[in-house]
């Protein structure tokens, strides 16, 4: 639910403003933390005072609102910058300003590294989180880790898995797919009996195409001390999802509208598009933006390379973490340990929809028994659950995936456009990357 | 002859400084608004910064070595070099055919043309392309329908249509306000020509090509400008559509959309001050060039 969808339109309007705050950079870099503890986040909350959050999770208004019912002393200005790349800008340009960002904010897990690696976030170790371990799933756990360092804690999680169009499979005569072999042959029969209709659509989307290869067991991005960066889109896991993406893309076997347009939605529901690979908040999308195909979806593990044991990866979703900014990072690092660790917040947050990180609400009945009128009456949930169990672990973003993924249509784009080779266009995205890394400073090596 | 021309010359350097506090007002507003952003842009060109470890260096000139050797930077130019060659001259003919439809007095409810001609300009740029967006669909949009009407295949967010399909968008926001342009330049053309050249005998095309079109010729160089101007900052329309076609408009596809991708996708905001420092000159040169030959046909 709380996906950045990834390309909104409008966000040329905020960059007048943009230039004004860019324009105003200071080197203020007061770091804090040294004497942060457990006992620190108490004193802070009964003490009080006014701390400000950014974030456009839709029940982040009604959380605030809720904590500060709970603590009447503290008041959290809830302000929504905008979504994903919007809010990125500008807290990009509040940390060069070196101030007016916000105490507390949204960042997903793709661009944690690249906040907490400039040094902007504050390392919430101290506070006690690393006890909290066992309240989250292994990789949303993992995806708050940078380096030693705890940056953040997890808001909710998007375990991949298969979304199909039931009606569309049984008019077609078409199993659900075990391996991604099934899938591809699953693509050739669909388009064969009804051109109109394709299997999926992949218009080149770095975030989808990172989690695929996370799937396949690549880990092309590896990042030691600050500065090391190693990028290989071309190492064994890269290939085997090439191999398979290869045939569909060069193939023609999936349309390449683009995510989160009109068009696409309107391909939801009318069966054009008859598998969507996503992350566990697609429900909520489907749910709400495609309400033409309720009753005909359902969802399935995601296939597999080899038939065996299920195995899946994280697509999306978003931490709440402290800036180093910030003038009280006790109180905003408090705030954040009541957002995600809290029950009272957690059910504001289920209430809206959202697919949470945390076991004890992943494992609860009532979670996972839930039978959604949407999915014909299929308990989506027991699905999804289980696959926040099976994700791969290991997996790393770049410091600089922001832009990475920005660049990402320049150059992988371009196989996608042309139905060409996967693996010519990631080796030109990884020379880009290669090139830009160096440039900043980082020393990037091609495995 | 020595005192005489004495008195005046201090008289005029004493209105000199006083003209100094009338000029004051609008010289610092221009101080700041204009030169200090230029100025920043051109410190910011000279620097090398590293976004992610705070490290800046002087880097003199290299920033401008390094982009004229950048073919991103330049296929980007190459692209709204064509873009301004045909697109610029359709719009202008065709704001100009309307101009003076309206203005011959043999249209009926001219007035009612000119707002409709005009009104797409009313229409911001953001609503428009997006409107433009759906409608160039080629699954559910309108470019669907005419498709299946038709039997062809056009597919306007292709990568072939893609800077045609931008163009249409153009010309479609800025045919009414260039028309304006020259309507207004028809409207104060003294009737007493009208009169004489009836009176010798030349029909409405003589009339168009002898009077309308000469007393024209500063107007046309003024939209000409604009749009040179308007051609090279092409941003809107293409950034916004690049939400459909992300693959298809890349990062550079024009100088602009370079310059803020690099800024705020790359913080690369140094060399995106030189990318807008050159194309900046480059628009200046290119236009004071155009209102030479302008103004020299003029006289």
């Amino acid at each position: 639910m709380t996906r950045t969808p990834r390309r909104k339109v409008i966000w040329a309007l905020a960059t007048s403003l943009a230039v004004l705050l860019a324009g105003c950079s200071s080197g203020d870099d007061s770091s804090s933390g040294g004497n942060a503890s457990p006992e620190a986040l108490d004193a802070a909350l009964d003490k009080g005072g006014t701390i400000t959050y950014w974030s456009w999770t839709p029940s982040g208004k009604e959380q605030s609102a809720a904590f500060e019912k709970e603590y009447p002393n503290v008041n959290v200005e809830f302000v929504n910058v905008g979504t994903g790349e919007d809010h990125y800008t500008a807290l990009q340009n509040a940390i060069k300003a070196g101030r007016g960002g916000p105490d507390v904010t949204q960042i997903e897990y793709r661009a944690l590294p690249q906040f907490a690696l400039q040094e902007s976030l504050v390392d919430l170790t101290g506070y006690g989180f690393e006890n909290l371990e066992d309240d989250y799933t292994a990789s949303t756990w993992e995806s708050v880790h940078v380096g030693d360092g705890i940056y953040g804690l997890p808001q909710d999680s998007g375990p991949m898995a298969l979304f199909y169009n039931k009606e569309v499979f049984t008019q077609y005569g078409i199993a659900v797919p075990k391996t991604w072999d099934d899938y591809v042959a699953a693509a050739q029969k669909l388009h064969a009996a009804d051109p109109t209709k394709y299997i999926a659509s992949d218009a080149g989307d770095p975030g989808f195409t990172t989690s695929l290869i996370w799937q396949a067991g690549g880990r092309p991005f590896k990042t030691e001390g600050d500065r090391d960066v190693t990028v290989n889109l071309q190492d064994e896991g890269t290939k085997k999802w090439t191999a398979v993406w290869n045939k569909l893309v060069e193939g023609k076997l999936v349309t390449n509208i683009t995510g989160w347009t009109d068009e696409w939605y309107r391909a939801l529901g009318d069966g054009t598009i008859a598998t969507v690979t996503a992350g566990a908040w697609m429900p909520g999308i489907l749910m709400e933006s495609v309400q033409a195909a309720s009753g005909k979806w359902a969802v399935a593990p995601l296939p597999t390379y080899d038939g065996g044991e299920p195995v899946t990866a994280e697509h999306g979703g978003s931490t709440q973490s402290v800036l180093k900014q910030s003038d009280n990072p006790d109180l905003a690092a408090a705030f954040v340990r009541w957002l995600n660790n809290d029950q009272a917040s957690l059910d504001v947050f289920l209430e809206s929809g959202g697919f949470p990180a945390t076991t004890a609400d992943l494992e609860s009945s009532e979670f996972r028994d839930f039978s959604s009128p949407y999915f014909g009456g299929q308990k989506i949930n027991e699905v999804l659950t289980t696959a926040a169990t099976q994700v791969s672990s290991g997996w790393e973003y770049l410091p600089y995936q922001l832009y990475a993924e920005t660049i990402f249509y320049d150059t992988a784009g371009q196989a996608y456009v042309n139905n060409t080779d996967l693996d010519a266009g990631l080796r030109a995205w990884q020379d880009t990357l290669v090139e830009y890394g160096n440039q900043q400073g980082f020393s990037v090596n091609q495995g | 002859m020595a005192s005489t021309t004495g008195r005046p010359r201090d008289s005029r350097r004493r209105l000199d400084q006083r003209g100094w506090i009338f000029v004051a007002p609008f010289a610092i507003v221009f101080a700041l608004t204009f030169l200090a952003p230029i100025g920043y842009a051109v410190q910011l060109s000279l620097f090398q910064d590293q976004a992610f470890f705070g490290g800046t260096a002087f880097v003199g000139l290299d920033n401008y070595v390094l982009l004229f050797s950048d073919t991103r930077f330049w296929s980007g130019f190459l692209r709204v070099m064509i873009f301004l060659a045909v697109q610029v001259p359709i719009m202008l003919v065709l704001a100009l055919v309307a101009a003076l439809a309206i203005d011959s007095a043999r249209l009926h409810a001219a007035g009612f043309f000119r707002i409709v001609i005009f009104l797409p300009y009313a229409v911001p740029a953001v609503v428009a392309t997006l409107m433009w967006g759906y409608m160039y669909g080629t699954n559910f949009g309108l470019a669907a329908d005419l498709n299946d009407l038709f039997g062809s295949e056009i597919r306007p967010l292709s990568l072939d249509w893609a800077l045609a399909s931008i163009g249409n968008i153009v010309t479609w926001e800025f045919v009414g306000y260039n028309m304006i342009i020259f309507y207004s330049g028809l409207r104060v053309i003294s009737g007493e020509l009208y009169e004489a050249a009836a009176l010798d005998g030349a029909g409405p095309f003589r009339t168009i090509f002898s009077i309308k079109l000469p007393a024209l010729r500063g107007a046309i160089v003024i939209a000409t400008i604009f749009s040179i101007i308007g051609s090279f900052q092409l941003f809107n329309e293409p950034n916004i559509l690049r939400g459909l076609i992300p693959n298809v408009l890349t990062t550079d596809y024009t100088p602009n959309m370079y310059a803020f991708y690099l800024s705020f996708g790359g913080q690369q905001y140094n060399y995106a001050a030189t990318v807008a420092i050159v194309m900046g000159v480059i628009t200046a040169v290119i236009a004071y060039v155009v209102q030479l030959r302008g103004a020299r046909k003029g006289t």
